[in-house]
């Protein structure tokens, strides 16, 4: 059995037609799985509706199954402590993910309070330990700070030692990497992928950046207008594309094929979208 | 350990250590403070021009309209009222850093006396007015926000609007009717002094206070209800909603602090329509207070007396918004930091 299961799975906003239709993907125990596509195509809902932290006027029906625990439809008193605990997340705006009044020590170490009985001392304890995993220097000093004391990367690190900290099985992570410049976000996806290990956990890693997909994931999953059009192991929907749309993807990314001078190929050289017959479109 | 200890050195250390931040807040302290005497420094000045431009003045209202004009000028050189403006400033002022606010030319009452004795009824009014606008206005916003979406959040703010239109002598006079004469609760109106009958003392303030409360949460819980709506849409929100807090919870320990900035704001505002409200309450209600007592001094002309109590009511103001500003420090990290 899969550790995640989502069957079916469509998330409508109000009374507009549905943002997500029919999504099917699992994700094994310790598994690594990007889903990739572009803006509004729907990653970020279907991150949330994993989370259950989809706005309260957005309808999600299907099934997603969490280690067999139907988690659609599950009350807020029965969901609200697995997260952080069961599956966690980790999102893009490093910037402005943690509260700006409270030191960012006292915040990881709330994370084990919550979820854990144990002593402000034995949380402390824990929360330095876990700082120093994701590689922050000086644990002690960071754990005083309040947010806007550190740079982006080392915000970045103390919300990935949120998420991980109690040593969830499935981790979200939402483009934890796209507001980073580039050296610290290899600094902050070498710290994911070591302590994914250590934790032995999952992930569902979020990105439209291939290189970014290539160095954290084994599998993949290619998003398009709300729909997964191409699922499978990376090596192969990066060396045999199915669908044109990845393969538009994939040739984007290939820069060093395009030849000097010459106009940068698009998706749209690859893919596009079938027309759209006026007036079928409200229906939805 | 991560993998390797080499990846770190590009990261800058923490920003700020906690000696910059201590000077930093003095020094803004400092800045607040000056901002503060000034701004008093200017409104003794207005309030004494004000006073002294006003037609008609003390000498004419002390002998009558129909004085001798020889009369009338013969009582202002006594009374000093020929004197320059600022030599009657000053000494106006110099007296009140003494501690000695003036005597009534026509009660012949020292005014520091007589505001010392009614401060404490309307500050009483005012403070337990303000602590239960906002024990009203926390929960019934934060409450709105969280079901804005519902009838039940619609129902809330459509209230808090109706509530917004009311008056608060209407409130008052709607109080004394129902608790007062009908029901028979509470005392329709008049004062007992806290040292003389606590019980009493308390009792008489009860429908004043619920009167000038009930006007001031309803302007209350629409900002506590914005405030809260902009934290349930703010990162940390959700963060915090991510990592396993239920929803009032996670407001308490990361949005209250987080709202109450902007809602601290708007409490030091709303500070001077209180206090415009006491006054009319503490008329609906007998009470003898500093409003009372400002618009009888308005009514007798009783400059000296008018002069004091406004510059009372001011300091006030402006002593709360210079708490208010400080509360900033308290509550937001970010600016006790030198920039």
């Amino acid at each position: 059995m899969s550790l995640l299961e989502v069957r079916n799975l469509s998330v409508a906003f109000g009374r507009r037609p549905p943002t997500l239709t029919g999504i099917d993907f699992t994700i094994d125990a310790g598994a690594r799985v990007g889903l990739i596509g572009q803006s509004g195509s729907g990653k970020s809902v279907t991150a949330l509706a994993v989370m259950g932290l989809l706005p309260e006027y957005a309808t999600a029906t299907g099934s997603i199954r969490l280690g067999g625990t139907e988690l659609i439809g599950r009350p807020d008193a029965l969901f609200a402590p697995m997260r952080g605990n069961d599956l966690s997340m980790v999102f893009q705006e490093p910037m402005t993910a943690l509260d700006p009044t409270m030191k960012v020590g006292r915040q990881v170490a709330e994370v084990v309070r919550l979820h854990r009985k144990s002593s402000r001392e034995q949380a402390r304890a824990l929360t330095l330990d876990m700082l120093e995993q994701v590689d922050l220097p000086d644990p002690e000093q960071v754990y005083d700070a309040f947010a806007h004391q550190l740079s982006g990367g080392q915000r970045q690190r103390v919300v990935l030692a949120m998420a991980l900290i109690n040593q969830p099985d499935l981790v979200i992570c939402d483009e934890p990497t796209t507001a980073l410049d580039v050296t610290v976000q290899q600094q902050v996806l070498r710290v994911l992928r070591h302590n994914l290990d250590a934790v032995g956990a999952a992930c569902l890693f979020i990105t439209h950046d291939l290189a970014v997909l290539s160095q954290v994931c084994d599998q993949v999953l290619v998003m398009l207008d709300g729909a997964i059009v191409e699922a499978g192991e990376l090596k192969s929907v990066f060396t045999d594309p199915q669908h044109p749309y990845t393969r538009g993807l994939l040739a984007t990314a290939r820069l060093d094929q395009v030849a000097p001078g010459s106009r940068l190929p698009t998706v749209a050289d690859f893919y596009r979208r079938p027309e759209r017959t006026p007036g079928t479109e409200v229906a939805g | 350990m991560a993998g390797s200890g080499t990846a770190t050195g590009s990261a800058p250390a923490v920003r700020g250590g906690t000696a910059s931040r201590r000077g930093g807040v003095l020094v803004r302290i400092l800045i607040r403070l000056g901002v503060f005497l000034a701004s008093l420094l200017v409104a003794s000045l207005i309030i004494f021009w004000v006073c002294n431009a006003l037609p008609g003045n003390v000498a004419q209202a002390m002998l009558g309209q129909s004085a001798d004009p020889a009369a009338v000028r013969a009582l202002e050189e006594q009374l000093g009222l020929n004197r320059p403006f600022f030599v009657r400033y000053g000494e106006w002022i110099g007296g009140m850093l003494t501690g000695d606010m003036g005597t009534s030319y026509l009660t012949h009452q020292q005014v520091g006396v007589q505001i010392a004795e009614k401060f404490g009824v309307t500050a009483w009014l005012v403070g337990f007015a303000m602590v239960l606008a906002l024990l009203i206005a926390v929960p019934v916003g934060t409450f709105a926000a969280l079901r804005r979406r519902h009838w039940a959040g619609f129902v809330t703010s459509g209230l808090s609007q109706l509530g917004l239109a009311i008056p608060a002598f209407w409130a008052g006079i709607m109080a004394v009717w129902l608790f007062g004469v009908w029901l028979r609760w509470f005392p329709a109106n008049g004062y007992v002094p806290l040292t003389e009958d606590p019980a009493q003392w308390l009792a008489h303030l009860v429908l004043p206070v619920c009167s000038l409360a009930l006007v001031q949460s309803a302007v209350l819980v629409r900002y506590v209800r914005s405030a809260t709506i902009e934290v349930l849409s703010e990162d940390y929100y959700r963060t915090a909603r991510a990592v396993g807090w239920r929803e009032i919870p996670a407001l308490l320990r990361h949005g209250l602090r987080n709202a109450s900035l902007s809602v601290v704001t708007v409490l030091g505002l709303q500070l001077t329509t209180l206090l415009v409200g006491a006054i009319v309450i503490e008329q609906v209600f007998a009470l003898p207070g500093l409003g009372s007592l400002l618009l009888q001094a308005v009514a007798q002309r009783d400059l000296v007396m008018v002069q004091g109590t406004v510059l009372v009511l001011v300091l006030a103001v402006l002593l709360v918004n210079f708490l208010v500003d400080l509360s900033y420090l308290l509550l937001d990290p970010r600016l006790r930091e030198r920039r």
